[in-house]
């Protein structure tokens, strides 16, 4: 298959504030403003959870803001049949798949209510009832894993597709490539999102591959890649419905490069102002994407200051409320440290269980 | 070798989830015959013939046992296995753990192990010490054709993922009787291969062979009595068989192929003396192959052989 490198992008909403009808895609009232709602809780769940960090509060977090339209545009194309494989910065995904900002509280904190029981660090959560298969820190570990869910639906003849997520810096790991590979040959019904938002930590993307684009490695896979502006939630929507579809209908992977921006830094153990200018930030911030999708909102008339006042109360309510009443919540039990490590339990580990538990009791009768 | 390809089909035929994937294991049959006639069988969409690229094809291996599949992938040779090593490590290992259960990985890894063929250093390689230092993976090493087979069927059906390694020395050197149908020997349960009195010695794979030789030799030569314990599974280990073993004879002798240092007979020498150590009469002796990478041409000399398992016996009935 001849294609040529991609270099041109989709853009729906043109960053002068015009609208390109023609790839305008058909979305109802409630469906917009689900899209915005999910964007806008996005974003004040990310400035809360920074600051709930810098107080002390939780003890690391990876921001997002910046690439919700990445996130949320192209999650809303799926089933909720349809699997997701995202990264540890996709809350976006989570949100807009009826995750409550409660539940993640609960994992950030590393509560008794934390799904993941407290054994891992923020944001490495999993939602199997949204299907948002959970997180390890290694960059690009989860993609083959997300090939190979993909071809599993395949092999049981279901319609199901995977949409999995990774970074700009993930494009030079060999699992990355095992993933694509594999993905391709078996023309696997996935879904790549590629978010590029630029850095990966302090490298530039422009450091991370000689390449043009991101999205012409796809070719040497043998699929389309394609490049969307990642700040555009109904760009990315409209490239992946098109890749969804595809996938569906038994048509093989797609790479979508998103062009986004992460406007915070890496993690709250990062400061980026060491490596990005001012300038480079400013410019970006002028393309915010949830001020960018509420302006095309105010264009359909959708949108009114009372509607933004009613949301944002609404949605802050909402988190401090969870904030306040999860951080009540204590500590997983002892045990949770031995459990799961296999179905059951074994021996050894109820020696270790136990030893620790004597251990722990005679320090406090001690202390 | 028979063992593994009659558990292999018996297995696909009772449970429609298992998957084959490596490479070279449909058309070819597997480089060591192991998944033989399956393909032909049970189709390109149950042994699938894989690129070349072992953490494409353990990682998804993971995706489709986190999808609901039971896949079954080969590794060609144990030593082609480090670049999966990361799939291991940071999925396979963990997923159900770090997900609060809510995901986890029904799957077993096969892979020939350890020398004695002239493999050479990336033919040849035992390193089942990376595996059992790996919390959340079972670490399986059948001795036997029976035990292939069991031990085999066992892991298929177990829920956590198992690193299933095969010794390759042993695939058609070794004839023991396999029953057709249906029968299981449990993951976490030694096996006292030879019962005696005077020394406990503790073996797994191709090694088991050689110690049963020695202990005949011991027997018939010196009139040691030596009991020979086969682990058959390293993790989880079946703790009170070694120590009862222990205490009965008071002399403990471990035989691995993979290098001495840091290899499984320390973690098990360690468990030994923090059990057993009152029963214990004299030393625990490692007899395990040196801390060099695996030779070609002294190989042989590389090994652990029957003599040398004999000088240990006699060293240790000093005591």
């Amino acid at each position: 298959m001849s294609q040529s490198a991609p270099k041109e992008y989709l853009q729906v909403i043109l960053s002068d504030g015009k609208l390109d009808k023609s790839s305008e895609p058909s979305l109802s009232e409630q469906d917009l403003k689900h899209i915005y709602r999910s964007m806008l809780t996005t974003r004040l769940f990310d400035i809360k959870s920074m600051n709930l960090q810098r107080q002390g509060r939780i003890g690391f977090y990876v921001p997002c803001s910046g690439q919700e339209a990445a996130q949320i545009g192209s999650a809303f194309a799926l089933r909720n049949s349809d699997w997701t494989l995202p990264t540890y910065r996709d809350m976006g995904v989570a949100i807009l798949r009826g995750v409550p900002v409660r539940t993640l509280f609960d994992h950030l904190m590393g509560n008794a209510k934390d799904l993941m029981r407290g054994r891992q660090m923020p944001n490495h959560w999993g939602f199997k009832s949204a299907n948002y298969v959970s997180i390890a820190s290694t960059i690009a570990a989860h993609l083959p894993v997300a090939t190979g869910v993909a071809m599993a639906m395949k092999m049981k003849n279901e319609d199901n597709v995977v949409m999995a997520y990774h970074g700009d810096g993930a494009t030079s790991a060999g699992d990355f490539h095992s993933a694509y590979n594999f993905a391709g040959v078996y023309k696997a019904p996935i879904v790549f999102i590629c978010e590029n938002n630029g850095w990966a930590i302090s490298l530039p993307a422009s450091k991370q591959t000689a390449s043009g684009t991101f999205a012409e490695k796809a070719l040497a896979y043998g699929f389309p890649g394609v490049r969307v502006d990642g700040n555009d939630a109904l760009a990315v929507y409209k490239a992946a419905r098109e890749a969804v579809e595809r996938a569906r209908k038994g048509q093989g992977p797609t790479m979508i490069e998103c062009l986004t921006y992460r406007m915070g830094p890496h993690s709250t153990s990062d400061d980026p102002n060491r490596y990005r200018t001012r300038e480079e930030m400013e410019a970006w911030k002028r393309k915010d994407p949830v001020e960018r999708f509420r302006s095309y909102l105010e264009r359909k008339g959708y949108w009114s200051k009372d509607f933004e006042e009613d949301l944002r109360a609404k949605i802050d309510a909402e988190i401090n409320t969870a904030v306040k009443e999860e951080a009540e919540v204590p500590p997983p039990e002892l045990s949770t440290m031995f459990t799961d490590v296999y179905s059951t339990m074994p021996q050894l580990l109820r020696e270790e269980l136990r030893e620790e538990e004597e251990f722990s009791e005679s320090s406090s009768t001690n202390a | 070798m028979q063992a593994v390809n009659q558990a292999l089909r018996e297995e696909m035929r009772r449970d429609d989830r298992i998957v084959i994937l490596g490479e070279d294991v449909g058309r070819d049959g597997g480089v060591f015959r192991a998944t033989e006639g399956l393909y032909d069988e049970f189709g390109a969409n149950r042994v699938i013939d894989t690129p070349l690229a072992e953490s494409g094809i353990i990682g998804t291996a993971i995706g489709m046992a986190v999808y609901g599949l039971n896949p079954v992938p080969e590794i060609q040779f144990l030593d082609f296995i480090y670049p999966a090593f990361d799939q291991i490590v940071t999925n396979l290992s963990k997923l159900r753990y770090r997900s609060g259960g809510q995901y986890s990985c029904h799957l077993v890894v096969r892979a020939p192990y350890g020398g004695g063929i002239k493999g050479g250093h990336y033919h040849s390689q035992s390193s089942e010490a990376y595996f059992a230092h790996t919390a959340g993976l079972k670490v399986v090493i059948p001795a036997t054709p029976y035990d292939t087979k069991g031990l085999l069927l066992s892991s298929l059906r177990d829920e956590d993922p198992v690193i299933f390694l095969e010794p390759k020395r042993i695939y058609r050197a070794v004839k023991g009787e396999v029953p057709d149908g249906e029968f299981t020997v449990p993951i976490g349960k030694a096996r006292v291969a030879r019962e005696g009195r005077d020394v406990s010695i503790f073996a797994y794979g191709a090694m088991l062979q050689v110690c049963l030789e020695a202990a005949e030799s011991a027997k018939k030569g010196e009139g040691v009595d030596a009991e020979v314990v086969d682990l058959r599974t390293l993790v989880p280990l079946d703790i009170d068989t070694v120590m009862a073993s222990v205490q009965k004879t008071g002399r403990a002798i471990i035989v691995h192929e993979a290098p001495k240092t840091a290899g499984f007979g320390a973690e098990v020498a360690a468990l030994i003396a923090e059990r057993a150590i009152e029963y214990l009469k004299g030393p625990i002796i490692r007899v395990a192959g040196y801390d060099t990478p695996f030779p070609y041409t002294l190989e042989e000399h590389y090994l652990p052989s029957v003599p040398k398992v004999k000088k240990a016996i006699n060293k240790i009935m000093q005591y």
